[in-house]
Protein backbone atom coordinates (compact mmCIF):
# COMPACT_ATOMS: atom_id res chain seq x y z
CA UNK A 1 0.00 0.00 0.00
CA UNK A 2 1.59 3.24 -1.16
CA UNK A 3 0.18 6.75 -0.96
CA UNK A 4 1.49 9.29 -3.45
CA UNK A 5 1.02 12.76 -2.04
CA UNK A 6 -0.45 15.34 -4.40
CA UNK A 7 0.60 18.83 -3.39
CA UNK A 8 0.27 20.30 -6.89
CA UNK A 9 3.60 19.08 -8.18
CA UNK A 10 2.45 18.13 -11.65
CA UNK A 11 2.75 14.71 -13.16
CA UNK A 12 1.81 11.96 -10.72
CA UNK A 13 0.21 9.78 -13.34
CA UNK A 14 3.38 8.01 -14.49
CA UNK A 15 4.44 7.23 -10.92
CA UNK A 16 0.96 5.93 -10.14
CA UNK A 17 0.93 3.68 -13.20
CA UNK A 18 4.44 2.36 -12.54
CA UNK A 19 3.43 1.41 -8.98
CA UNK A 20 0.20 -0.13 -10.24
CA UNK A 21 2.21 -2.28 -12.63
CA UNK A 22 4.10 -3.52 -9.56
CA UNK A 23 0.81 -4.37 -7.80
CA UNK A 24 1.65 -1.92 -5.01
CA UNK A 25 -1.96 -0.73 -4.61
CA UNK A 26 -1.00 2.91 -4.95
CA UNK A 27 -3.34 5.83 -4.59
CA UNK A 28 -2.95 9.58 -4.92
CA UNK A 29 -3.94 11.57 -1.85
CA UNK A 30 -4.66 15.28 -1.83
CA UNK A 31 -4.87 15.73 1.93
CA UNK A 32 -3.07 14.04 4.84
CA UNK A 33 -6.36 12.72 6.26
CA UNK A 34 -6.69 10.34 3.28
CA UNK A 35 -3.49 8.57 4.32
CA UNK A 36 -3.92 4.81 4.73
CA UNK A 37 -0.89 4.20 6.93
CA UNK A 38 1.48 2.62 4.40
CA UNK A 39 4.46 3.84 2.46
CA UNK A 40 4.64 7.38 1.13
CA UNK A 41 5.94 8.74 -2.17
CA UNK A 42 6.82 12.43 -2.45
CA UNK A 43 6.91 13.20 -6.20
CA UNK A 44 8.00 16.49 -7.63
CA UNK A 45 8.75 18.49 -10.70
CA UNK A 46 9.15 22.23 -10.92
CA UNK A 47 10.97 24.52 -8.55
CA UNK A 48 12.07 23.81 -4.97
CA UNK A 49 10.27 26.89 -3.63
CA UNK A 50 6.96 26.02 -5.31
CA UNK A 51 7.23 22.47 -4.04
CA UNK A 52 7.80 23.61 -0.45
CA UNK A 53 4.98 26.11 -0.72
CA UNK A 54 2.67 23.34 -1.96
CA UNK A 55 3.79 20.97 0.77
CA UNK A 56 3.09 23.58 3.46
CA UNK A 57 -0.22 24.78 2.00
CA UNK A 58 -1.60 21.23 1.89
CA UNK A 59 -0.32 20.24 5.31
CA UNK A 60 1.90 17.59 3.78
CA UNK A 61 5.12 19.19 5.06
CA UNK A 62 4.24 18.53 8.71
CA UNK A 63 2.64 15.23 7.73
CA UNK A 64 5.81 13.89 6.09
CA UNK A 65 7.93 14.99 9.02
CA UNK A 66 5.59 13.21 11.41
CA UNK A 67 5.46 9.98 9.39
CA UNK A 68 9.22 9.84 8.98
CA UNK A 69 9.48 10.14 12.77
CA UNK A 70 7.04 7.26 13.12
CA UNK A 71 9.26 5.13 10.90
CA UNK A 72 7.07 5.04 7.78
CA UNK A 73 9.09 4.47 4.60
CA UNK A 74 9.17 7.67 2.52
CA UNK A 75 10.54 7.95 -1.03
CA UNK A 76 11.23 11.34 -2.58
CA UNK A 77 11.54 11.52 -6.37
CA UNK A 78 13.48 14.27 -8.19
CA UNK A 79 12.46 17.55 -6.51
CA UNK A 80 10.88 15.20 -3.95
CA UNK A 81 14.43 14.20 -3.01
CA UNK A 82 15.62 17.80 -2.95
CA UNK A 83 12.93 18.94 -0.51
CA UNK A 84 14.30 16.45 2.04
CA UNK A 85 17.25 18.84 2.37
CA UNK A 86 17.65 22.12 4.21
CA UNK A 87 17.51 24.59 1.33
CA UNK A 88 18.20 25.11 -2.36
CA UNK A 89 20.05 27.67 -4.44
CA UNK A 90 16.97 27.57 -6.68
CA UNK A 91 14.78 29.27 -4.08
CA UNK A 92 16.85 31.29 -1.61
CA UNK A 93 15.21 31.89 1.74
CA UNK A 94 12.91 28.86 1.53
CA UNK A 95 13.46 26.15 4.11
CA UNK A 96 13.13 22.53 3.03
CA UNK A 97 11.90 19.60 5.09
CA UNK A 98 15.36 19.62 6.61
CA UNK A 99 15.99 15.92 7.20
CA UNK A 100 19.50 16.51 5.87
CA UNK A 101 21.49 19.69 6.51
CA UNK A 102 22.91 20.24 3.01
CA UNK A 103 21.94 22.88 0.49
CA UNK A 104 20.87 21.84 -3.00
CA UNK A 105 23.05 23.59 -5.60
CA UNK A 106 22.84 24.43 -9.29
CA UNK A 107 25.08 22.60 -11.72
CA UNK A 108 27.98 24.80 -12.81
CA UNK A 109 27.93 26.04 -16.41
CA UNK A 110 30.93 23.89 -17.37
CA UNK A 111 28.45 21.32 -18.70
CA UNK A 112 25.05 21.78 -20.29
CA UNK A 113 22.19 22.48 -17.91
CA UNK A 114 19.69 20.83 -17.41
CA UNK A 115 21.43 17.51 -16.87
CA UNK A 116 19.09 15.68 -19.23
CA UNK A 117 19.02 12.06 -20.22
CA UNK A 118 20.39 8.69 -19.21
CA UNK A 119 23.37 8.61 -16.89
CA UNK A 120 25.04 5.90 -14.87
CA UNK A 121 24.73 5.08 -11.22
CA UNK A 122 27.92 4.73 -9.21
CA UNK A 123 26.79 2.53 -6.33
CA UNK A 124 28.53 3.41 -3.08
CA UNK A 125 26.98 0.89 -0.76
CA UNK A 126 24.59 -2.02 -0.80
CA UNK A 127 21.24 -0.73 0.34
CA UNK A 128 17.68 -1.98 0.32
CA UNK A 129 16.63 0.39 -2.45
CA UNK A 130 19.54 -0.67 -4.65
CA UNK A 131 19.10 -4.40 -4.33
CA UNK A 132 20.01 -5.98 -7.67
CA UNK A 133 21.35 -2.71 -9.10
CA UNK A 134 24.93 -2.57 -10.35
CA UNK A 135 27.24 0.36 -10.83
CA UNK A 136 27.15 1.47 -14.43
CA UNK A 137 23.44 0.96 -14.95
CA UNK A 138 21.57 3.83 -16.59
CA UNK A 139 18.66 5.84 -15.22
CA UNK A 140 16.84 8.89 -16.61
CA UNK A 141 17.60 12.32 -15.17
CA UNK A 142 16.06 15.72 -15.96
CA UNK A 143 17.20 18.41 -13.49
CA UNK A 144 19.31 21.54 -13.08
CA UNK A 145 19.91 21.33 -9.32
CA UNK A 146 21.44 18.56 -7.26
CA UNK A 147 22.97 17.60 -3.94
CA UNK A 148 26.74 17.52 -4.20
CA UNK A 149 27.72 14.07 -3.11
CA UNK A 150 31.12 14.75 -1.60
CA UNK A 151 29.68 15.79 1.73
CA UNK A 152 26.53 13.67 1.60
CA UNK A 153 27.16 10.66 3.76
CA UNK A 154 23.75 9.11 3.08
CA UNK A 155 24.30 8.90 -0.67
CA UNK A 156 23.86 5.22 -1.55
CA UNK A 157 24.66 5.92 -5.19
CA UNK A 158 26.14 8.94 -6.84
CA UNK A 159 26.22 10.10 -10.45
CA UNK A 160 28.96 12.00 -12.24
CA UNK A 161 28.28 15.03 -14.38
CA UNK A 162 29.92 18.44 -14.12
CA UNK A 163 30.15 17.48 -10.48
CA UNK A 164 29.36 14.30 -8.60
CA UNK A 165 25.99 14.39 -6.94
CA UNK A 166 23.71 12.20 -4.86
CA UNK A 167 21.56 10.03 -7.14
CA UNK A 168 20.15 7.82 -4.40
CA UNK A 169 19.77 8.77 -0.74
CA UNK A 170 19.03 6.24 1.93
CA UNK A 171 18.95 6.69 5.68
CA UNK A 172 16.85 4.28 7.70
CA UNK A 173 13.25 4.78 6.49
CA UNK A 174 14.02 7.83 4.38
CA UNK A 175 14.76 7.32 0.68
CA UNK A 176 15.30 9.62 -2.25
CA UNK A 177 16.15 9.32 -5.94
CA UNK A 178 17.22 12.28 -8.06
CA UNK A 179 16.29 10.52 -11.31
CA UNK A 180 12.85 9.40 -12.49
CA UNK A 181 12.51 5.68 -11.72
CA UNK A 182 9.08 5.63 -13.38
CA UNK A 183 10.80 6.61 -16.64
CA UNK A 184 13.93 4.55 -16.21
CA UNK A 185 12.68 1.34 -17.71
CA UNK A 186 13.95 -1.92 -16.18
CA UNK A 187 16.40 -0.35 -13.73
CA UNK A 188 13.88 2.19 -12.50
CA UNK A 189 11.19 -0.43 -12.08
CA UNK A 190 13.59 -2.61 -10.07
CA UNK A 191 14.26 0.29 -7.70
CA UNK A 192 10.53 0.99 -7.31
CA UNK A 193 9.97 -2.73 -6.75
CA UNK A 194 12.61 -2.68 -4.02
CA UNK A 195 10.73 0.17 -2.35
CA UNK A 196 7.42 -1.67 -2.69
CA UNK A 197 8.89 -4.80 -1.14
CA UNK A 198 10.49 -3.09 1.86
CA UNK A 199 9.17 -4.34 5.13
CA UNK B 1 28.73 9.19 -18.47
CA UNK B 2 25.66 10.94 -19.78
CA UNK B 3 24.55 8.87 -22.77
CA UNK B 4 23.88 10.37 -26.17
CA UNK B 5 20.24 9.66 -26.88
CA UNK B 6 18.57 8.13 -29.90
CA UNK B 7 15.00 9.30 -30.36
CA UNK B 8 12.47 7.94 -32.86
CA UNK B 9 9.82 10.47 -33.87
CA UNK B 10 6.27 9.25 -34.44
CA UNK B 11 3.65 11.35 -36.21
CA UNK B 12 0.18 10.96 -34.78
CA UNK B 13 -3.18 12.09 -36.07
CA UNK B 14 -6.45 11.71 -34.14
CA UNK B 15 -4.62 9.55 -31.62
CA UNK B 16 -3.29 7.15 -34.23
CA UNK B 17 0.24 6.77 -35.51
CA UNK B 18 0.34 7.77 -39.15
CA UNK B 19 4.11 7.65 -39.52
CA UNK B 20 5.70 4.83 -37.62
CA UNK B 21 6.99 1.29 -37.96
CA UNK B 22 5.13 -0.56 -40.67
CA UNK B 23 7.32 -3.39 -41.67
CA UNK B 24 7.44 -5.62 -38.65
CA UNK B 25 4.84 -7.85 -37.13
CA UNK B 26 2.91 -5.16 -35.36
CA UNK B 27 -0.65 -6.27 -34.90
CA UNK B 28 -1.80 -2.67 -35.17
CA UNK B 29 0.67 -0.28 -36.76
CA UNK B 30 -1.53 2.70 -35.91
CA UNK B 31 -1.51 1.99 -32.19
CA UNK B 32 0.78 4.43 -30.34
CA UNK B 33 1.25 2.01 -27.45
CA UNK B 34 2.35 -0.82 -29.75
CA UNK B 35 4.73 1.56 -31.53
CA UNK B 36 6.15 2.83 -28.27
CA UNK B 37 6.59 -0.70 -26.96
CA UNK B 38 8.36 -1.69 -30.13
CA UNK B 39 10.87 1.15 -29.84
CA UNK B 40 11.25 0.61 -26.13
CA UNK B 41 12.38 -2.95 -26.84
CA UNK B 42 14.61 -1.74 -29.64
CA UNK B 43 16.54 0.38 -27.16
CA UNK B 44 15.19 3.85 -27.92
CA UNK B 45 16.22 6.27 -25.20
CA UNK B 46 13.21 8.50 -25.56
CA UNK B 47 10.29 9.04 -27.90
CA UNK B 48 8.77 12.07 -29.58
CA UNK B 49 5.11 12.13 -30.59
CA UNK B 50 4.32 14.85 -33.06
CA UNK B 51 0.59 15.53 -33.24
CA UNK B 52 -0.38 16.61 -36.73
CA UNK B 53 -4.12 16.68 -36.03
CA UNK B 54 -5.46 19.87 -37.53
CA UNK B 55 -8.41 20.35 -35.22
CA UNK B 56 -8.00 21.39 -31.61
CA UNK B 57 -11.31 19.70 -30.85
CA UNK B 58 -9.44 16.41 -31.05
CA UNK B 59 -7.43 17.33 -27.93
CA UNK B 60 -9.17 14.76 -25.65
CA UNK B 61 -8.15 12.03 -28.10
CA UNK B 62 -4.52 13.13 -27.87
CA UNK B 63 -4.66 13.23 -24.07
CA UNK B 64 -6.10 9.75 -24.00
CA UNK B 65 -3.25 8.58 -26.21
CA UNK B 66 -0.65 10.22 -23.95
CA UNK B 67 -2.18 8.47 -20.94
CA UNK B 68 -2.16 5.08 -22.60
CA UNK B 69 1.49 5.47 -23.60
CA UNK B 70 2.49 6.60 -20.10
CA UNK B 71 0.58 3.68 -18.60
CA UNK B 72 2.44 1.12 -20.62
CA UNK B 73 5.91 2.49 -21.28
CA UNK B 74 8.40 3.46 -18.61
CA UNK B 75 10.42 5.62 -20.95
CA UNK B 76 10.52 9.41 -21.25
CA UNK B 77 8.55 10.97 -24.08
CA UNK B 78 7.88 14.37 -25.56
CA UNK B 79 4.65 15.54 -27.14
CA UNK B 80 4.56 18.35 -29.68
CA UNK B 81 2.22 19.85 -32.24
CA UNK B 82 -0.49 22.40 -31.70
CA UNK B 83 0.46 23.33 -28.15
CA UNK B 84 -0.56 26.96 -27.72
CA UNK B 85 -1.19 27.67 -24.06
CA UNK B 86 0.07 26.88 -20.59
CA UNK B 87 -3.14 24.92 -20.08
CA UNK B 88 -2.34 22.77 -23.12
CA UNK B 89 1.05 22.08 -21.58
CA UNK B 90 -0.40 21.26 -18.19
CA UNK B 91 -2.94 18.80 -19.61
CA UNK B 92 -0.36 16.92 -21.63
CA UNK B 93 2.12 16.76 -18.75
CA UNK B 94 -0.55 15.62 -16.33
CA UNK B 95 -1.49 12.86 -18.76
CA UNK B 96 2.03 11.48 -18.36
CA UNK B 97 4.27 13.13 -20.96
CA UNK B 98 7.65 14.31 -19.70
CA UNK B 99 8.21 17.21 -22.02
CA UNK B 100 6.28 19.49 -24.30
CA UNK B 101 7.70 20.67 -27.57
CA UNK B 102 6.60 24.10 -28.77
CA UNK B 103 7.43 25.73 -32.07
CA UNK B 104 5.09 28.23 -33.73
CA UNK B 105 3.40 29.25 -30.49
CA UNK B 106 6.77 29.91 -28.86
CA UNK B 107 7.75 32.31 -31.64
CA UNK B 108 4.36 34.03 -31.58
CA UNK B 109 4.26 34.33 -27.81
CA UNK B 110 7.75 33.83 -26.35
CA UNK B 111 6.37 34.24 -22.83
CA UNK B 112 4.93 30.75 -23.28
CA UNK B 113 8.50 29.49 -22.84
CA UNK B 114 9.08 31.58 -19.71
CA UNK B 115 5.76 30.68 -18.14
CA UNK B 116 6.06 27.02 -18.98
CA UNK B 117 9.55 26.90 -17.48
CA UNK B 118 8.40 28.75 -14.39
CA UNK B 119 5.39 26.54 -13.75
CA UNK B 120 6.61 23.12 -14.85
CA UNK B 121 10.39 23.52 -14.80
CA UNK B 122 12.79 24.05 -17.68
CA UNK B 123 13.26 20.33 -18.13
CA UNK B 124 9.67 20.08 -19.43
CA UNK B 125 10.01 22.75 -22.10
CA UNK B 126 11.49 21.81 -25.46
CA UNK B 127 11.65 24.54 -28.08
CA UNK B 128 11.55 23.15 -31.61
CA UNK B 129 13.44 25.22 -34.16
CA UNK B 130 13.06 24.72 -37.90
CA UNK B 131 15.90 26.47 -39.70
CA UNK B 132 16.92 27.04 -43.30
CA UNK B 133 20.22 28.48 -44.44
CA UNK B 134 20.33 31.88 -46.11
CA UNK B 135 23.87 32.88 -46.96
CA UNK B 136 25.79 33.18 -43.76
CA UNK B 137 22.94 32.65 -41.36
CA UNK B 138 19.94 30.44 -40.69
CA UNK B 139 16.40 31.71 -40.86
CA UNK B 140 13.71 30.50 -38.48
CA UNK B 141 10.57 28.94 -39.97
CA UNK B 142 7.27 28.21 -38.25
CA UNK B 143 3.99 26.45 -39.10
CA UNK B 144 5.70 23.17 -39.88
CA UNK B 145 8.25 24.89 -42.07
CA UNK B 146 5.74 26.77 -44.23
CA UNK B 147 6.25 30.30 -42.89
CA UNK B 148 9.51 32.20 -43.02
CA UNK B 149 9.72 34.44 -39.98
CA UNK B 150 12.63 36.61 -41.06
CA UNK B 151 14.11 35.83 -37.64
CA UNK B 152 17.60 34.49 -37.12
CA UNK B 153 17.50 30.91 -35.84
CA UNK B 154 20.61 31.29 -33.68
CA UNK B 155 19.37 34.51 -32.09
CA UNK B 156 16.05 32.82 -31.43
CA UNK B 157 17.82 29.85 -29.85
CA UNK B 158 19.59 32.25 -27.49
CA UNK B 159 16.34 33.92 -26.58
CA UNK B 160 14.66 30.56 -25.95
CA UNK B 161 17.54 29.64 -23.68
CA UNK B 162 17.33 32.94 -21.81
CA UNK B 163 13.59 32.42 -21.34
CA UNK B 164 14.12 29.07 -19.68
CA UNK B 165 13.83 26.43 -22.40
CA UNK B 166 15.31 23.15 -21.22
CA UNK B 167 16.21 21.69 -24.58
CA UNK B 168 16.22 22.55 -28.28
CA UNK B 169 14.94 20.26 -31.02
CA UNK B 170 16.66 21.59 -34.11
CA UNK B 171 15.51 20.55 -37.57
CA UNK B 172 17.50 21.58 -40.59
CA UNK B 173 15.02 22.17 -43.41
CA UNK B 174 17.87 22.04 -45.90
CA UNK B 175 18.74 18.53 -44.78
CA UNK B 176 15.34 17.16 -43.83
CA UNK B 177 14.32 14.36 -46.16
CA UNK B 178 17.64 14.35 -48.06
CA UNK B 179 19.23 11.49 -46.09
CA UNK B 180 22.52 13.25 -46.71
CA UNK B 181 23.45 13.62 -43.07
CA UNK B 182 22.62 16.06 -40.29
CA UNK B 183 23.37 19.76 -40.74
CA UNK B 184 26.77 19.85 -39.07
CA UNK B 185 27.50 23.57 -39.60
CA UNK B 186 24.13 24.46 -38.02
CA UNK B 187 24.71 22.12 -35.09
CA UNK B 188 28.23 23.39 -34.58
CA UNK B 189 27.12 27.02 -34.69
CA UNK B 190 24.43 26.26 -32.11
CA UNK B 191 26.69 24.33 -29.78
CA UNK B 192 29.12 27.25 -29.75
CA UNK B 193 26.49 29.66 -28.46
CA UNK B 194 23.94 27.52 -26.62
CA UNK B 195 24.40 25.70 -23.34
CA UNK B 196 21.24 23.61 -23.54
CA UNK B 197 20.97 20.00 -24.65
CA UNK B 198 20.39 19.90 -28.40
CA UNK B 199 18.45 17.25 -30.31
CA UNK B 200 19.59 17.07 -33.93
CA UNK B 201 16.92 16.39 -36.52
CA UNK B 202 16.75 16.22 -40.30
CA UNK B 203 18.99 14.41 -42.75
CA UNK B 204 19.73 11.05 -41.15
CA UNK B 205 20.51 8.49 -43.83
CA UNK B 206 23.36 6.34 -42.57
CA UNK B 207 24.86 5.17 -39.30
CA UNK B 208 27.88 7.42 -39.72
CA UNK B 209 25.55 10.45 -39.80
CA UNK B 210 24.53 9.82 -36.22
CA UNK B 211 28.17 9.52 -35.16
CA UNK B 212 29.00 12.76 -36.98
CA UNK B 213 26.07 14.66 -35.43
CA UNK B 214 27.37 13.78 -31.98
CA UNK B 215 31.13 14.02 -32.57
CA UNK B 216 31.29 16.96 -34.98
CA UNK B 217 27.97 18.66 -34.39
CA UNK B 218 28.17 18.06 -30.63
CA UNK B 219 24.51 17.10 -30.49
CA UNK B 220 23.27 15.55 -27.25
CA UNK B 221 20.60 13.51 -28.94
CA UNK B 222 19.67 12.49 -32.46
CA UNK B 223 16.18 12.17 -33.81
CA UNK B 224 15.09 10.11 -36.79
CA UNK B 225 11.80 9.01 -38.29
CA UNK B 226 11.42 7.18 -41.59
CA UNK B 227 14.94 5.76 -41.54
CA UNK B 228 14.07 3.90 -38.35
CA UNK B 229 10.44 3.25 -39.21
CA UNK B 230 11.39 1.55 -42.49
CA UNK B 231 13.95 -0.56 -40.63
CA UNK B 232 16.75 0.60 -42.88
CA UNK B 233 18.83 1.18 -39.80
CA UNK B 234 18.12 -0.23 -36.37
CA UNK B 235 18.79 1.52 -33.11
CA UNK B 236 21.09 -1.29 -32.01
CA UNK B 237 23.29 -0.64 -35.06
CA UNK B 238 23.60 3.04 -34.16
CA UNK B 239 24.42 2.20 -30.56
CA UNK B 240 27.02 -0.29 -31.67
CA UNK B 241 28.63 2.42 -33.78
CA UNK B 242 28.49 4.79 -30.81
CA UNK B 243 30.29 2.24 -28.65
CA UNK B 244 32.94 1.66 -31.32
CA UNK B 245 33.51 5.40 -31.56
CA UNK B 246 33.76 5.93 -27.83
CA UNK B 247 30.42 7.76 -27.65
CA UNK B 248 28.58 7.12 -24.38
CA UNK B 249 25.39 5.22 -25.03
CA UNK B 250 22.80 3.35 -22.99
CA UNK B 251 23.35 -0.22 -24.08
CA UNK B 252 20.65 -1.88 -21.96
CA UNK B 253 19.39 -4.32 -24.57
CA UNK B 254 22.29 -4.07 -26.91
CA UNK B 255 24.00 -7.28 -25.87
CA UNK B 256 20.92 -9.41 -26.48
CA UNK B 257 20.10 -7.68 -29.72
CA UNK B 258 23.68 -7.72 -30.92
CA UNK B 259 23.73 -11.48 -30.49
CA UNK B 260 20.76 -11.84 -32.79
CA UNK B 261 22.24 -9.72 -35.54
Amino acid sequence: MIDIIDYGAGNLFSVLKALEALHAQPQIIKTPNRYRGGKIVVPGVGAFGDAMQGLRATGFAAFVQEQVQKGKPVLGICVGLQVLFASSAESPGITGLNFFPERVTRFPATHKVPHMGWNQLDVRRETKLLRGIQSGEFVYFAHSYAVTAAEQKYAAAVCHYSLSFAAVIENENLYGVQFHPEKSQRVGMQILKNFVELC
Amino acid sequence: MLAKRIIPCLDVKDGRVVKGVNFVNLVDAGDPVAQAQFYDEEGADELVFLDITASTEARPILLDMVQRVAENIHLPFTVGGGVRTVDDMREILRAGADKISINTAAWQQPELISRGAEIFGSQCVVVAIDARRHGEHWELYTHGGRNATGGDALAWASEAQARGAGELLVTSMDKDGTRGGFDLPLLTALSETIHLPIIASGGAGAIQHFVDAVQQGQADAVLAASLLHFREIQIADIKKAFLENGIPTRYEQLSDRANQI
